[in-house]
């Protein structure tokens, strides 16, 4: 009994203790554990901080964390931010897949959305990020290039498909691959105009990981992808060992149609719908 | 099998003749067991070849085959069954292989100058240390003992001149009252061995050290500690038969025991143990030319464990018991190296980190019923839990088995009866026996392990059901001084026979391999052994024996077991005369008829081979020399056995030469 009541007074201790330590500590700091600025955009009354987990924005899908800040520095929690990416090619301008600026539970100051760059831009063809956003009913802008890089793997494809649509697909997970069954996620949209993209709904990703460095090497029990609620297509990945993996791809439509990508077999080693992964 | 019948036929008329014309003599009883002497090496060890490996004294036994991957490191099959069917233990202590390849049995890391010699208990008898189907063979080690003030030593040399063989070392007893102590070290070292056909077998090679101590200590008339170490490293041992060799294999075995002899009681002598052993096992292919992927694939295996064991005898009753505990961890990984510049090694656990937990006890109690008749039984039981503790190890199984937990219990019993009866010269023992094992960790939780036999990538399966096997075994034997003929039959029907079946859904891991076999359950595999041996002392310096064994696995629905022995035999006539010894011995088997396609097997050829050996024992300023050479397969034939993985081929012509000088 006397143990118990023990116990009891330590977990009492060590609760209290905690949070104390949990609301000392300045918030914007906290929500900023693990990220890496990006790159920060001004206009001549706010600045905004972009973040991302590795500090670099690549092909592919991108979750992005913003910080918005008055001029003087102090972070501003209640605004609503819209933004859109533009690709300003020699001849055209197009955009790109994106999800909505929203503030997400548990954050109090940071915002966060994702962006699916399809390409990576370079100092001729470059990628332009304007953010509108409204503090207190009035609304402002900002637009600054930010660099997109390649990533040293494919984890994006933009395609057309055998129904002559314009696709774009992107792996979101997983983030850290394992040797294990890993949770597969990924975003399909098709390309509506230049500046438009829309989800796709009821389509079917089948994939068959192989590893091109052992013989192709293929994995068991990988499950294909199909939609959830959320617009998310999720299924299983199932990675045996550690090293380079490709996984091979194929879309299909809701009537089970191939939209694109290739069966691998023994004369076919590949599809042409891919990601690649490496851990 | 006509053949057999046939033989067996003219051996029991033969008999008849010889038991009516020579004088009945007493004859003790003898224990359910096999025993296989080491012995020490003096010029009363018989052997001849005394510096042989202890792999090469096993397999002059009926009941045991060895499987060849090579030249070193030969995995023992007890009737006609692998090391997962049995259990071998060094003085009752439980080894686990560290090579996910079986290319480390227990043998392996000890000597012969370690043991006294080898007990076999057959089938469900073999319970005492663990869960067993084929039964045990328990490793001895030899001892000095207690006595006078005695120090005595050798110093031993070989040569073997097939695979340039250099064997050298030393053994010493040291003998006090309340004191002993036994040391010694053998070092052996072997190039490639050529076949019958004086090709060179490349990557034949392999070198040893063993070094093994054991020191005992008087607490008073009754009781002593014992304390006992192993230190065996096997390094550069090549595997022809398979498509990697092994870099390092290091083994640390060591235990401490308390012994108590009661002098007076129905406790004849109590034995309690407490030991730990250490296996690390590093496969790796840096010799073989031109691979797809190179890899490389360690192994460790750390067991500890405990045990009491009784015997005892009242009035008509002799008994013994055992309780024992282990626990074994279990770890291998692979890493295979990229090809690809820029591109990440890849690495994967091939035994994902498996903690096994025994705990179990064993009885058996023979009973005398009549002057001639006696009564044995035996009970036993075991608790065996498999369990995986590492994430990764866990996440790993988990993509064939995703709702795997990551323990599994097994319950394991065992029973069994035995009736001898023995008029006059005779011996007959009828037994029932029931026992069940648990799958092991290959079978369980293997992940890609590729067998170079059949060229599958095996999946362990944790969800496995126990194996059970019902054993029926009969033995017929008569012994006169002069001559002695024992027939031994046993019966095995297996129920849930594990065994690899393929999985055209997967795809395989290794760059070559047919395709991926999951361990599953057979419903029923039978196994018939039946074995021969005759002893004929025709003259007090010159005796005949031989031998013949039949050996038949069969699966539900027509499949052949693999690694079953064809009808094989041997003789041997020895001539001992002072001190002068010689032996003759012919051994060989008929073509394999019956083999499993399934395993990768091909018939094994019939083969004859003729070994000569002979022994001097002279004195050199009073210290005597013993010395033993010989030649095997002397006419130099190109052969194979069914033992031989990948029908590799054996050693040819091999002249031999051992000496020993005692101090």
């Amino acid at each position: 009994m006397r143990s118990f009541l023990y116990s009891g007074l330590i977990a009492l201790a060590v609760s209290f203790v905690s949070c104390t330590k949990n609301s000392s500590e300045p918030a914007n700091t906290n929500e900023l554990a693990g990220l890496t600025l990006v790159k920060t955009i001004r206009n001549t009354t706010h600045s905004i901080d972009l973040y991302s987990a590795t500090g670099k924005v690549q092909t592919g899908y991108n979750e992005i964390f913003l910080q918005l800040k008055t001029a003087d520095g102090k972070l501003v929690s209640d605004a609503e931010l819209s933004w859109m990416p533009v690709m300003k090619m020699m001849g055209m301008s197009h955009s790109c897949p994106f999800g909505a600026v929203q503030k997400k539970e548990p954050f109090k100051q940071t915002y966060s959305g994702f962006i699916i760059f399809q390409m990576a831009g370079n100092d001729m063809e470059y990628w332009e990020l304007s953010i509108q956003y409204a503090v207190n009913g009035t609304a402002y802008s900002m637009t600054d290039r930010i660099a997109v890089t390649d990533p040293s793997r494919r984890t994006v494809q933009s395609f057309l498909g055998a129904d002559n649509k314009r696709y774009v697909l992107a792996m979101v997970e997983p983030v850290v691959p394992k040797t294990a069954l890993n949770d597969i996620s990924a975003r399909l949209y098709t390309m509506s105009s230049m500046m438009q993209f829309d989800p796709v709904d009821s389509y079917t990703i089948q994939l068959d990981p192989r590893m091109p460095g052992m013989g192709n090497h293929g994995s068991p029990n990988n499950v294909h992808l199909t939609q959830s609620a959320d617009k998310i297509y999720r299924g299983k990945l199932s990675l045996t060992m550690t090293g380079y993996w490709k996984i091979n791809l194929r879309l299909l439509d809701a009537t089970g149609s191939v939209v694109k990508g290739e069966p691998v077999t023994g004369d076919n080693t590949s599809s042409s719908l891919f990601f690649e992964l490496e851990f | 099998m006509k053949t057999f019948l046939f033989t067996s036929l003219l051996l029991v008329v033969f008999l008849r003749g010889i038991a009516q014309s020579v004088p009945k003599d007493s004859v003790t009883v003898k224990e359910l067991q096999e025993v296989i002497v080491l012995s020490r090496l003096t010029d009363k060890n018989t052997n001849n070849k005394l510096l042989s490996t202890l792999d090469t004294y096993l397999s002059c036994h009926e009941q045991v085959d060895l499987v060849k991957r090579g030249a070193y490191a030969w995995e023992p099959l007890l009737n006609g069954m692998a090391t997962e069917r049995s259990v071998i233990t060094i003085d009752g202590m439980r080894i686990y292989g560290a090579c996910t390849d079986k290319m480390d049995p227990v043998t392996s890391y000890v000597e012969t100058t370690n043991l006294s010699k080898a007990v076999l208990h057959s089938g469900q008898s073999g319970s005492a240390n663990g869960a067993t189907i084929a039964g045990s063979i328990d490793l001895v080690r030899k001892k000095a003992g207690f006595g006078e003030p005695a120090f005595s030593g050798s110093l031993f040399n070989g040569m073997e001149f097939n695979n340039r063989q250099r064997i050298i070392g030393t053994d010493w007893q040291w003998t006090r009252q309340h004191f002993f102590a036994d040391l010694d070290f053998t070092y052996r070292k072997a190039g490639n061995y050529t076949d019958g056909d004086h090709k060179e077998v490349a990557y034949s090679q392999f070198s040893k050290f063993n070094l093994s101590t054991i020191i005992g200590y008087k607490l008073n008339a009754q009781q002593h500690l014992e304390l006992s170490l192993i230190v065996d490293r096997a390094k550069d041992v090549g595997y022809p038969a398979l498509p990697m060799d092994v870099s390092a294999a290091n083994a640390l075995i060591g235990s401490v025991s308390y012994l108590w002899r009661p002098a007076q009681g129905s406790i004849k002598e109590w034995e309690t143990k407490l030991y730990f052993n250490r296996i690390t096992h590093v496969m790796d292919d840096s010799k073989r030319p031109d691979l797809p992927v190179r890899m490389d694939m360690p192994g460790w295996s750390t067991t500890s464990g405990w045990y009491t064991a009784f015997k005892g005898a009242k009035s008509r009753h002799a008994w013994k018991s055992t309780v024992s505990m282990h626990h074994n961890r279990s770890l291998a990984e692979m890493t295979m190296f990229s090809n690809e510049p820029g591109q990440k090694d890849m690495y994967m656990l091939t035994w994902p980190d498996i903690h096994t937990i025994y705990a179990g006890f064993f009885a058996e109690d023979a009973y005398a019923i009549a002057k001639k008749w006696k009564l044995t039984a035996s009970v036993g039981a075991g608790v065996q839990q498999q369990l995986l503790k590492n994430e990764t190890g866990i996440k790993t199984m988990q993509i064939f088995y995703p709702d795997m937990p990551a323990t599994k219990n097994r319950v394991l019993k065992n029973a069994g009866v035995s009736l001898r009866f023995q008029p006059s010269d005779w011996q007959f023992s009828l037994g029932l026996s029931y026992a069940e094992r648990a799958p092991s960790v290959s079978e369980g939780y293997g992940f890609y392990l590729f067998n170079s036999f059949d060229r599958y990538d095996y999946i362990g399966n944790p969800g496995l059901r126990k194996e059970r096997s019902v054993e029926l075994n009969s033995s017929v034997t008569y012994r006169i001084p002069a001559f002695e003929l024992k027939w031994q039959q046993q019966f095995f029907r297996i129920r849930d026979y594990i065994i690899g079946m393929p999985q055209p859904a997967f795809i395989p891991m290794t760059i070559g391999a047919s395709g991926i076999k999951v361990y599953q359950q057979l419903g029923w595999a039978s196994l018939y052994n039946s074995t021969f041996t005759t002893t004929y002392q025709l003259l007090p310096s010159l005796q005949v024996s031989g031998k013949a064994v039949y050996r038949k696995g069969l699966g539900k629905g027509g499949l052949n077991l693999p690694l079953i022995q064809p009808f094989s035999y041997g003789a041997t006539c020895t001539y001992r005369w002072k001190k002068i010894q010689s032996a003759v011995n012919l051994e060989g088997a008929l073509k394999q008829s019956r083999f499993s396609p399934a395993f990768g097997e091909t018939a094994a050829p019939s083969y004859t081979i003729l070994n000569l050996s002979g022994g001097y024992t002279l004195a050199v300023k009073k210290i005597p020399v013993i010395l033993r050479a010989g030649v095997e397969n002397l006419l130099n034939r190109t052969y194979t056995s069914f033992a031989d993985w990948n029908r590799i081929p054996r050693m040819g012509r091999n002249i031999y030469v051992n000496w020993i000088i005692s101090l």
